[in-house]
This record gives structure tokens, C-alpha cells and sequence, in this order.
């Protein structure tokens, strides 16, 4: 990266260590970090989001919606999550192009299965074999966001579906009492109430999404503890012009204070959020709220 | 992300044969030096990364390098993710019973142990190996306690930090690692041969790609340039053809 970096043998330790820690290699684990970042960014709202239609699926009055709800609650709780990982991704990579090669390639006459094989035509293929690294990364991304999202969806619709329920009854009953049909009861009264008693669960979700990210390497994507395990491994002086030791260490510690960092930081707006959507609930933390600004 | 990608420009457009494909993924490890490993600059480089790009010049492709796990190279082919595997993979029978395999471009290897001390018992003390290759299953078979781990680099660390009393790996993985030690690692021990060569691995039903990978590695062994290569990356004690 650095001009004085041609020649690192004769460098002195912190020059050094600055032109290692500049390498091309080294890039690729930053750049990971922004891949975790992004995961996490668009993995909570998209579970979330599976989680709220479970929950209201599961509390339907129609009952095959009901059991649709609470069977995909029910058996994604259920299943190991490397067993869903290992599985699910690749069953939903081979179904996309199944369905694609069904329609792009209808003269196609030999079996998809041949042996061990899965074979579609070329056309068929997702991403083409053709297109750009960059696209077959950004599709094993987005598979890991569908993956995430269906796994933890299902806790999150679980927590959401307890959550609901504990909404006093009181104020629902007030809300009918006013004329509010059951879907304006739902979207004014109940919703908003029930986050305050959804956020310890969510927390949680959020607290074990971070520390799950890892998996991503199980889905092809190469994250921060792939690239901490690749640097810090013992480098030879014929493969590298940096060669080092078994630095494996110092790698993993700096994971350990990312972790770290991202666990206080999350705590530190939970927290906050807690305060702020208990403000004016009928919950005890409510009440203390409310006291402490009388008397403030 | 990043998985550290080239494109080598296929520059030979008419040799070889039409092509339902003209871009082909080579799967890697990229942890495996001399092979294959990942350089300074985040590339996959090696005696793999020259031959496979040669060989792609040769055929008229344009080839992308992917890196892969180690355990799961075999089924992210099979499942159509690259086209063929070519990360120091010997030719044995168990594999070709699900993939099929060019012939070697490296002849059949000697594999060897190494310790932090002479006076270990290969056969009888613990042996690390890396997890799912002919090595792992030779130290299973010879009645020394087995110590798997993921990458190769591992079972070299399990060694200098006593976990292994030795590892069994390569003869030419081992040897830069035994250089660089300062006397702290060595080698112990018979030498093993093992396998039967180091071919490229492709899914049983794409024979038009073995075809001509075959033919590049036939061409290059017949003009020398394969012997060039592996006398470059391996040294002049390698095994030529």
C-alpha cells in the first residue's frame, strides 16, 4: 500500500507492522468486518419481520393460517441450527434452479440428478457461471440472510406471540369499548403495547444473532473468524514477504474485543430503548418512569 | 466475502473445443503451500494458480479461482458450485467413487511425519492430520492416536504447542515449515507414499472438461513445461515427469 513498503525485511518493527497490517490480504478481513455488519443490518429487521407474520399467523382466527404459524414456530425452534444451515441452504440454492431450469430449458431431456450430481442447464444456472465473483458472493449473501432470517424469525415469533398476549386485557377491552374494529384494535392498541414486553426476548435473539455470524462460513461466505484463523496462522518466509509465527492469538483477542464492543454497544441502546417504550405503560417500569418525573 | 478472485484472460480463443461453458470456477483451498495458498496481496497463488491457468490458456477458457473449505470441496462441486477441484487432492479410490479425476500432474507423493524431537514413536504417540485426506486416514489405520483439525496450517501448530507429538502431512507441505523452524521442527521417522498422485477433480458427468484438462496436462508434460513448474515451485529433489 505504502511506497516504503518494497522491501519488508529491512523495515524497523513499526513501520513494519504498518505495511502488514496494509496488505491485500489484510484488506479482506475488513472488508469481512463490513460483511458482518451488513448481516447483522439486514438480518435483524428481515427476522423480525418473519417473526411478526408467525406470530400473527399463529394467533389467526382461520385455522390452517393458525397451524401454518405454529408449525413454522414449532419445527424451526426444534431443528439444531447447523443442521438447518447445512441442509436448508443448500435445498433452497438447488430449488431455485430447478424452478429456473424448468422454465428456461424445457427441451432439456437428461435428469437433473445424474449420480451424485445436481446438473441444469447453463441458463439455469444461479448466478451463471459466467457472471462476476462479486455476483456469486452476493448470492451465497443473500441466501445467508434468508437463512438467518427464517431461523431466528421463529424465536423472534415466538417472543412476539407471548408478547401480544401479555398486553393486558384491560386495554383491549377499552379499545372495543370505544367502537375499534378487531384489526384497529390491533394496529392502535395492541402493537404498540407489546413491544415492551417482546424487547428482553428480542435482546436475547439480537445478543445470539452477533455471536452467530461465524456460521456464515458454513453458507461459502468468508467472514472475520476465517480470515482471523488464515492471517494468524504460522507464515513461511517462501510464501510471504511478512513471515511470521503462530499469531493466531492476537487475531482471535481482536475478535474477542469486536465481540466485546458489540455486545456494550447493544446493551447500551437496549437499555435505552427499554426506557423509552416502557414511558406511560401500565408495567412497573412505567410506573417508576412516571414517579420519577413527578418527583423530578 | 472477498473470495479472492482472478479472471485469466483466455488468450488462445480458437484452441480447444466449442464449449457449452466458456467461463470454468476452479475450486481451491488456498491454505496448502506450495500448492495453493492465499499471498501477500489476498490472490490465490502456488504451483496450482500457474498450472491451472496454463492449462485454462491451453483448453481456451476463461477460468475464475474460488476458495473452498477443505471438508466440503468435495460436495460444493458436486453440487455445481465450481467445475473442478484443484488444491493438492490425490487420486484415491474412495474419491473417484464420486467425482472422476483428470490424470496426475503430480506424481505420487511421499508423505512424512514431523516433531519438535527425534525421539517420538510415529506409531504409538498422538498424530495430527488434516481432516478427510489419505493422510488422516493412514495415521487412523497405523495405530497412532488421530488428532484431526480443519486446515493444514493447524496441524502444524498442534505440534509446536505439544497437543500432537507429530504431525503427517506432505513431504512438500512440510518442508518450507521444517525450514523456517530453526531447528525447533524436524523430521522423523520412514517416509510414506501414499495415493496415487495428484490429479484435478471434476463431477463425474462433465466429461467434455476432463477431456481437455487431460490434454493441457498431457501437452505439458510432453513439452516440459510441467517439469519446469514443479521443479520451480517444489525444488530440484522433486519428482519429474
Amino acid at each position: 500500500m505504502f511506497d516504503f513498503c518494497a522491501d519488508p525485511s529491512v523495515l524497523d518493527r513499526l513501520t513494519w507492522l504498518s505495511c502488514y497490517l496494509t496488505t491485500g490480504k489484510h484488506m479482506a478481513i475488513y472488508w469481512s468486518v463490513g460483511t458482518v455488519l451488513l448481516l447483522l443490518a439486514v438480518t435483524a429487521p428481515t427476522a423480525l419481520a418473519f417473526g411478526f407474520g408467525g406470530a400473527v399467523l399463529a394467533r389467526s382466527r382461520v385455522a390452517p393460517l393458525r397451524w401454518l404459524g405454529k408449525g413454522y414456530i414449532a419445527i424451526v425452534r426444534g431443528v439444531p441450527d447447523i443442521a438447518f444451515f447445512l441442509f436448508f441452504v443448500i435445498a433452497l440454492d438447488q430449488l431455485f434452479e430447478w424452478v429456473r431450469h424448468e422454465v428456461k430449458c424445457p427441451e432439456w431431456e437428461n435428469s437433473v440428478w445424474q449420480g451424485n450430481d445436481f446438473i441444469v442447464c447453463q441458463a439455469a444456472k444461479l448466478p451463471l457461471s459466467s457472471a462476476p465473483q462479486w455476483v456469486h458472493e452476493g448470492y451465497g449473501f443473500v441466501l445467508a440472510v434468508i437463512t438467518f432470517s427464517i431461523v431466528f424469525g421463529a424465536f423472534a415469533g415466538n417472543v412476539l406471540f407471548g408478547a401480544m398476549r401479555a398486553v393486558p386485557r384491560a386495554q383491549l377491552e377499552t379499545a372495543e369499548a370505544y367502537g375499534m374494529s378487531r384489526g384497529q384494535t390491533f394496529r392502535r392498541v395492541l402493537v404498540p403495547q407489546m413491544w415492551v414486553y417482546a424487547l428482553p426476548g428480542l435482546s436475547n435473539l439480537w445478543m445470539v444473532l452477533i455471536k452467530a455470524t461465524p456460521l456464515l462460513f458454513l453458507l461459502g461466505v468468508e467472514d472475520i473468524v476465517y480470515w482471523a484463523r488464515e492471517l494468524g496462522g504460522t507464515k513461511t518466509p517462501q510464501f510471504t514477504a511478512y513471515p511470521h509465527g503462530d499469531w493466531r492469538v492476537w487475531y482471535f483477542l481482536a475478535l474477542l474485543v469486536f465481540y466485546l464492543g458489540m455486545t456494550k454497544l447493544s446493551e447500551w441502546a437496549l437499555t435505552r430503548l427499554q426506557d423509552r417504550l416502557s414511558h406511560g405503560q401500565a408495567t412497573a417500569s412505567g410506573e417508576r418512569l412516571r414517579r420519577d418525573e413527578v418527583t423530578a | 466475502m472477498q473470495k479472492l478472485i482472478l479472471t485469466t484472460a483466455a488468450l488462445a480463443l480458437s484452441a480447444g473445443a466449442a464449449f457449452a461453458q466458456d467461463t470454468v470456477r476452479l475450486g481451491t483451498e488456498g491454505a496448502y503451500p506450495p500448492y495453493n495458498y492465499i499471498d501477500d496481496t489476498g490472490e490465490v497463488a502456488g504451483f496450482e494458480r500457474e498450472l491451472g491457468d496454463e492449462l485454462c490458456v491451453r483448453a481456451g477458457l476463461t477460468c475464475e479461482w474460488v476458495t473452498n473449505d477443505w471438508d466440503s470441496i468435495i460436495p460444493n462441486l458436486v453440487a455445481g458450485n465450481y467445475d473442478t477441484i484443484i488444491a493438492g487432492m490425490s487420486i484415491t479410490d474412495e474419491r473417484e467413487e464420486v467425482i472422476d479425476f483428470t490424470q496426475d500432474y503430480y506424481p505420487p507423493t511421499a508423505s512424512a511425519y514431523v516433531a519438535a524431537s527425534e525421539n517420538v514413536d510415529v506409531l504409538s504417540g498422538v498424530v495430527s492430520a488434516q481432516t478427510a485426506t489419505i493422510q488422516a486416514g493412514h495415521v487412523a489405520e497405523s495405530g497412532a492416536t488421530l488428532l484431526e483439525y480443519a486446515t493444514p496450517d493447524e496441524t502444524i501448530a498442534a505440534v509446536r504447542s505439544g497437543e500432537a507429538d507429530a504431525v503427517f502431512a506432505d513431504y512438500d507441505y512440510l518442508l518450507p515449515a521444517v525450514e523456517a523452524s530453526n531447528g525447533e521442527l524436524m523430521f522423523v521417522g520412514e517416509r510414506v507414499p501414499l495415493g496415487g498422485g495428484v490429479g484435478m477433480g471434476i463431477r463425474e458427468s462433465d466429461t467434455e472438461l476432463l477431456e481437455a484438462m487431460d490434454a493441457g496436462i498431457t501437452s505439458m508434460k510432453e513439452d516440459g513445461s510441467l517439469n519446469e513448474l514443479l521443479i520451480k515451485w517444489f525444488g530440484e529433489d522433486v519428482q519429474t515427469y
